[in-house]
């Protein structure tokens, strides 16, 4: 790929990467929520593969599609049924509402772009510039599992503090060693799994519906 | 031939738990997991001896490579282990034998404690710090439903604040590594191979390594793992898990998986100093230690629950180990490895106790339980010693490695932080002192008779604490090993 495509390519995919998390600190609806990660691991794919045929590095472009079947299929697919199943939590239970959070996103950016400096420094290429794009997904990820009470909004949040990570490791290094890219998957996707069981398990023994009204442990 | 030792020391607990998992729960599955510690313990014995005057034993053609800081951990690994799986099997045929858990889900047990004792070990002997993240990870995931597996309101609590809270842990430390990757590659070196990744040759390397990268990196790196190594503000999970799993789970969660996670931070800690000089990371870990020590003081003082009190007393500990390991000279970091050995040995019988006195009293609240010294003097006995070793008492190893690093703090100019941690200290003593009173002493009641406690509950827990006195009082054997560790990760 030449020169000025590549780097128009990179900002888009890095770019969508942020909006779809912006955006899930608006939506209210945890189904349209799923929905925009979804296209947000679409987005972190796309910067794997246009990275890998930039640089012609067959393992990173097999990241890219390993990504796109995981992140932005299947893990969407599993968090779409968990939140179907379950009619009492469609809709997430902030602490925080709208506006007020939308206006810590664009704090939490600012703060990625403070923090990131020396990493920019470092790297003085398009992709180099690019990597607090995915600092700021992270930390987004991160406040948006203090804000949000339900089971799958923690998980939502934990997805996107994984997406931002990805793209930074993508961005800075080129892509981590497959079995650690895939190691930091599989912790969401245990997430997930947890969720599931403990939540079924939940249901048939307590009559509990979310994860979220077990308050008991605290001093 | 010392390759195959290391070998066998990360395959006997696979083993283990293959075995587990294929056979359903018997008495003699239980028995083989505890064969499997022996043979790690033995195993990390070999390489003690091996490394600690030799070169590191390497095995899978360099994947794996155990120097004396490694060998220290593997043994401590073994040590807490052979005392949680003997534990384990009076526990689960305890449970089935009253009902509460299928054979299959007491063999899910089995195989899960086995894949967790596997997973710490291929921590500390990992040659790289992606696999030794990777490994740490997988203790959180075999953890996770060991944490639940009494299948409780509480416990299914106590699993999701673990797991969601350890996994924003661990992703935090990813990205971390990531950076010190980053870092490593403008280091100067060819294109991205694990090799960038490998422990020994980041610490060569660490003062090429970019300050400004690396100090985000390390603060990220200490952030994520000091949320296994339960240190706060990231401590809030560790005393709902740990009240809320299974004894045997207990002990090994806080009496290892604590101690590994802060092994990490300890190799972190030799390449961002070699970067940037002893300054950042000293600033670091003094804040979160005497962080800690003030969080686990406050919450001790009027704690109801004895199982929860012994969490928070693993909070206090960590405290201690990362203001230890912020003196970071040689002395220091020897200092902090025998307190994680003596903790060890300790917090395991004290929690492996507790469940003793949770099984018969049905109770974890302080307050119910009283005069076990008279009603139960067994296991009473080995709360009361377990308990004076805790506090850090002569002729308990504690005692030593407490004094060893304030002496350290001291010599770095850090007394400042020593005379805080001491006065923190006073408060968990008189608190400690106070609760274990409370349980401890006062007569039998009119027409009761002491029930003795079973002697495979005595005799291994009585072992551990003749242990850690030993270990107080005459320096051989560990000394110089523990040394020749510190010189890995202290300069």
């Amino acid at each position: 790929m030449s020169g000025p495509s590549f780097a128009t390519a990179l900002e888009l995919g890095a770019g969508a990467v942020l909006v779809c998390a912006v955006l899930t600190m608006w939506r209210r609806s945890l189904a349209a929520i799923v929905r925009l990660l979804a296209l947000q691991g679409v987005a972190l794919a796309a910067v794997a593969l246009v990275l890998g045929l930039h640089a012609r590095d067959g393992v990173l472009v097999g990241v890219g599609a390993v990504v796109v079947v995981e992140k932005g299929v299947a893990l969407p697919a599993v968090l779409l049924r968990v939140v179907a199943r379950d009619t009492s939590s469609r809709e997430t239970a902030p602490l925080v509402n709208v506006p007020a959070s939308l206006v810590a996103t664009g704090a939490l950016t600012l703060l990625a772009f403070a923090v990131a400096g020396p990493v920019v420094a470092l790297v003085p290429t398009v992709a180099g510039r690019l990597v607090p794009l995915g600092l700021a997904t992270a930390l987004i990820g991160i406040f948006a599992m203090a804000v949000r009470r339900r089971a799958v909004s923690q998980i939502v949040g934990l997805l996107l503090l994984d997406n931002g990570i990805a793209l930074v490791a993508f961005l800075a290094t080129g892509g981590f060693p497959l079995v650690v890219e895939l190691g930091a998957s599989l912790d969401v996707l245990l997430l997930v799994v947890v969720a599931r069981v403990l939540g079924t398990r939940l249901h048939e023994r307590f009559g509990v519906l979310d994860l979220d009204e077990l308050r008991e442990l605290h001093d | 031939m010392a390759g195959a030792v290391l070998l066998a020391v990360l395959g006997a607990p696979l083993a283990a738990s293959a075995c587990a998992v294929l056979c359903p729960w018997r008495r003699a599955v239980g028995w083989l997991g505890v064969a499997a510690t022996v043979v790690v313990l033995a195993g990390g014995v070999v390489l003690a001896a091996r490394v600690v005057h030799g070169p590191a034993v390497t095995a899978l053609g360099g994947a794996l490579r155990v120097d004396a800081l490694g060998a220290v951990m593997i043994v401590v690994v073994a040590l807490v282990g052979t005392l949680a799986c003997i534990a384990s099997v009076r526990y689960l045929d305890g449970e089935v034998g009253a009902g509460h858990c299928s054979r299959r889900h007491a063999a899910l047990y089995g195989a899960l404690v086995q894949v967790f004792l596997a997973a710490m070990l291929l921590a500390v002997s990992a040659a790289n710090l992606a696999m030794t993240w990777v490994a740490i990870e997988a203790t959180t995931i075999a953890t996770t439903f060991l944490v639940g597996h009494r299948g409780t309101r509480r416990a299914v609590e106590a699993s999701w604040k673990y797991v969601a809270i350890c996994s924003v842990g661990i992703a935090t430390a990813f990205l971390g590594t990531v950076l010190v990757d980053l870092a490593a590659l403008h280091a100067g070196h060819g294109p991205h191979a694990s090799a960038n990744l490998d422990w020994t040759a980041l610490v060569a390397e660490s003062p090429r390594l970019d300050p400004g990268v690396m100090r985000l990196a390390f603060a990220l790196v200490v952030l994520g793992y000091e949320t296994k190594v339960g240190l706060a503000p990231m401590h809030s999970w560790l005393p709902d898990a740990h009240s809320q799993a299974p004894a045997p789970v207990s002990a090994l969660m806080s009496g290892v998986l604590l101690a590994v996670a802060f092994y990490a931070v300890l190799r972190f800690k030799a390449v961002a100093d070699g970067a940037l000089g002893p300054g950042f990371s000293r600033a670091l870990l003094v804040a979160v230690g005497l962080l800690s020590l003030a969080v686990a003081a406050s919450l001790l003082v009027a704690q109801r629950d004895y199982k929860r009190m012994l969490a928070y007393s693993s909070i206090e500990h960590m405290g201690l180990v990362a203001l230890g390991a912020a003196a970071g000279t040689p002395l220091a970091i020897a200092a902090v490895l025998l307190h994680i050995v003596g903790h060890g040995l300790t917090k395991a019988v004290l929690f492996l106790g507790s469940g003793e006195i949770l099984a018969t009293e049905k109770t974890s609240e302080i307050g119910q339980v009283r005069a076990l010294l008279a009603r139960r003097p067994g296991v009473g006995g080995l709360m009361g010693v377990g308990l004076f070793a805790l506090l850090g008492l002569p002729p308990f190893s504690l005692f030593v490695s407490e004094l060893g690093m304030i002496r350290a703090e001291v010599d770095v100019g850090l007394g400042w932080a020593a005379g805080i941690a001491l006065a923190l200290m006073a408060v968990v003593f008189a608190a400690l002192t106070s609760h274990g009173r409370q349980m401890l002493l006062g007569p039998l009641a009119a027409g009761e008779r002491p029930t003795r406690t079973p002697r495979i509950v005595v005799v291994p827990l009585a072992t551990a604490l003749v242990a850690c006195a030993l270990l107080g009082v005459v320096a051989w054997p560990l000394a110089p090993l523990l040394e020749s560790a510190a010189k890995t990760v202290a300069r």
